[in-house]
């Protein structure tokens, strides 16, 4: 296990070891001496992300059982399955922190630790499948791809493969807009509406801008984070106009226009209240995913204990058949 | 680690890796259609019916479809994550079977009489034919209830379905033979897992061991119709295309002798549910739930007739 901070003399030398390995961008471990501040952070964060991927499940669930073809009815299958995987990879990576993914869920539903505020909004047709994958996997993917890069070893790894798996559901994403843009009246009309719904709570995926980030500059330090919440969010809307271009639909906002002197498109101001209220479990859908999410975990409490109770009693025949042997 | 090890002050070229890295493989993920694709224009067995092998290819792909359907249901409620991508996996797996099987009976005609548009054959029979032309057994149709009806529900269906995919291997139409190949591989695992969980729950607790039981017994009425053979069955089993239901009670009866009592469970005797006038599932009279779970799985579809998506 790892040696923690109360150990004494060597404190000031791990410290000094620590700093070195994360400023010469090595990976950190799970069993190298961490400060607690860097563990704390990390879990934090990683169970946040694991938290999305889970509860990122039933906005796109949600369409499931209605999609219009079988090709998008097993593409959509398959994303959602995959979200599933990437929240055991991440529960997984908080494990080696010292957290199960029991003690993580049980914070999750009782609101001591938050998700990513997107999925707080509800899917309203189809299209909202396809702007998800486009807009929301697109902005996860600018956020994550600096994570594979990530000081601590377990997480890093796991991002590598989430962005590898991101990026072609985003693909997905863009492909089905393509689609539907070439077809009728109706449904290009359907993925305009979408994308005036999604795109700024797609900017508000960043977090708060720079001035209002308390976390970001240790974040930075510890080389968790590699880069600021609005230099990401910059990042996405240059990415993205082209694509909006591309694909024929118009991004709502008015002041988004190419900026010659910053070389970066200029974008108008984002309703941080809107934002807070998100946050602080207001949006449209926070009761609702929660409520959801607790009455599975509730509801599979019976089989899981099952589960421990079989795995018991095959342990115990199994050490009475070895001294009876 | 793997190729796309990052390098530091180079996120750019990460991203562009990741999203050039060729994927197109995955694009087909879930549709069964890379190993037969050129078969599915193969004409019918000489001597055989086009009509009836159609017919048949409806009946296994309604059953798969429709069971497809039912586990989607399970989505993000499962009780544990493993749960949710191992019953991921199983719909996907069925609903792979069922759009080859439908293109396949798209081929031989069967799609014709729903066309309202430009979709695909797949498509016009999934979301343009009403219940009573859909062909699976009610079992597919049924409630999956909890956890514990779920898991009996797997486990009867893979059981007989795996029993009839392996002797479907050797039938006379090579698109029903070539599905069967890749089935009897995919419904072995769905059986293992079915069977795994059945012993956890059957020999867990008091409470998983009452609700294991239920499970069993609510599913039971549903498994005689199983083993009923149509007269579109029995015309290809004397043709060599198709597999005798009644032949696959055997097979069925010992997965269940085998499972049940080493998760203290006993076989069911609740009554088979009755057949209407003689008629069940294979002659497209349902039980009330299917009208709900194509009311759901065709809403979309059917408000946008001449829409592909």
């Amino acid at each position: 296990m790892t040696v923690t901070e109360d150990q004494g003399p060597d404190l000031a030398a791990l410290e000094a070891d620590f700093d070195r390995t994360v400023a010469a961008e090595g990976r950190v471990e799970p069993r190298d001496w961490m400060p607690e501040g860097y563990r704390k952070t990390l879990i934090r964060q990683i169970a946040q992300h694991a938290h999305s991927e889970i509860i990122g499940m039933q906005p796109e669930g949600n369409w499931i059982l209605r999609a219009p073809s079988l090709r998008r009815k097993a593409i959509l299958l398959a994303k959602v399955q995959d979200e599933a995987g990437h929240g055991l990879y991440l529960y997984s990576a908080t494990e080696t922190l010292g957290v199960d993914r029991g003690e993580l869920t049980e914070k999750l539903i009782d609101s001591k630790q938050k998700y990513s505020s997107i999925f707080n909004y509800p899917t309203l047709t189809f299209a909202d499948i396809g702007v998800i994958g486009w807009l929301v996997d697109g902005a996860a993917i600018v956020n994550q791809v600096p994570l594979c890069r990530s000081s601590y070893g377990p997480y890093a790894r796991a991002m590598v493969r989430i962005c590898k798996e991101e990026s072609f559901h985003q693909r997905q994403g863009f492909e089905l807009l393509q689609t539907l843009m070439a077809g009728t009246d109706a449904q290009r009309e359907m993925v305009q509406d979408a994308v005036d719904r999604w795109w700024w709570p797609s900017l508000m995926m960043f977090g708060p801008a720079d001035g209002d980030s308390p976390n970001t500059q240790q974040s930075m330090a510890w080389r968790i984070k590699r880069h600021t919440n609005d230099e990401l969010r910059q990042r996405y809307v240059d990415m993205t106009v082209p694509q909006a271009e591309a694909l024929g639909v118009t991004l709502p906002d008015p002041e988004l226009r190419w900026n010659d002197e910053r070389e970066a498109h200029d974008f108008g101001d984002i309703d941080w209240d809107e934002f807070m209220q998100v946050v602080k479990g207001a949006g449209p859908c926070n009761a609702q995913r929660l409520a959801s999410r607790r009455a599975a975990h509730e509801n599979g409490q019976w089989v899981r204990d099952a589960a421990t109770a079989y795995a018991a009693k095959q342990a115990a025949r199994a050490s009475e058949g070895a001294m009876s042997a | 680690m793997d190729t796309h090890s990052p390098h530091p002050g180079h996120d750019e070229n990460v991203y562009d890796a990741l999203s050039t890295a060729d994927d197109d493989g995955r694009w087909a993920f879930g549709t069964g259609f890379d190993a037969g694709d050129a078969e599915i224009t193969a004409p019918a067995p000489e001597g055989v019916d086009r009509a009836d092998v159609a017919t048949y290819c409806l009946m296994l792909a309604d059953d798969a479809l429709i069971a497809s359907q039912r586990l989607a249901g399970w989505t993000a409620k499962a009780p544990e994550l493993e749960e949710e991508v191992a019953l991921a996996n199983i719909a996907l797996d069925l609903l792979g079977q069922a759009r080859v099987l439908l293109s396949r009976a798209g081929h031989l005609g069967a799609a014709e009489p729903y066309r309202v548009g430009p979709q695909d054959d797949e498509d016009v029979l999934t979301y343009f034919r009403d219940d009573r032309a859909f062909r699976n057994v009610t079992l597919a149709e049924t409630d999956l209830g909890d956890f514990g009806r779920t898991i009996a529900w797997i486990l009867v269906f893979a059981a007989w379905r795996l029993a009839l995919m392996q002797r479907l291997t050797g039938s006379r139409d090579p698109v029903l033979a070539a599905v069967a190949g890749k089935a009897v591989k995919e419904l072995t695992y769905h059986r293992d897992y079915a069977a795994q969980w059945v012993l956890r729950l059957g020999d867990g607790t008091e409470l998983s061991h009452a609700r294991m039981q239920a499970g069993l017994d609510g599913v039971w009425p549903h498994v005689e119709e199983l083993f009923l053979a149509h007269d579109v069955e029995r015309r290809l089993v004397e043709a060599g295309v198709a597999v005798d239901p009644a032949e696959l009670r055997g097979d069925v009866d010992a997965v269940v002798a085998q499972v049940l009592p080493a998760a203290t469970l006993t076989r069911p005797e609740t009554p088979a549910v009755g057949l209407v006038g003689g008629r069940g599932g294979r002659d497209g009279v349902h039980t009330e739930a299917l009208g709900g779970v194509l009311a759901l799985m065709q809403s979309l579809a059917r408000a946008h007739p001449g829409a592909t998506w």
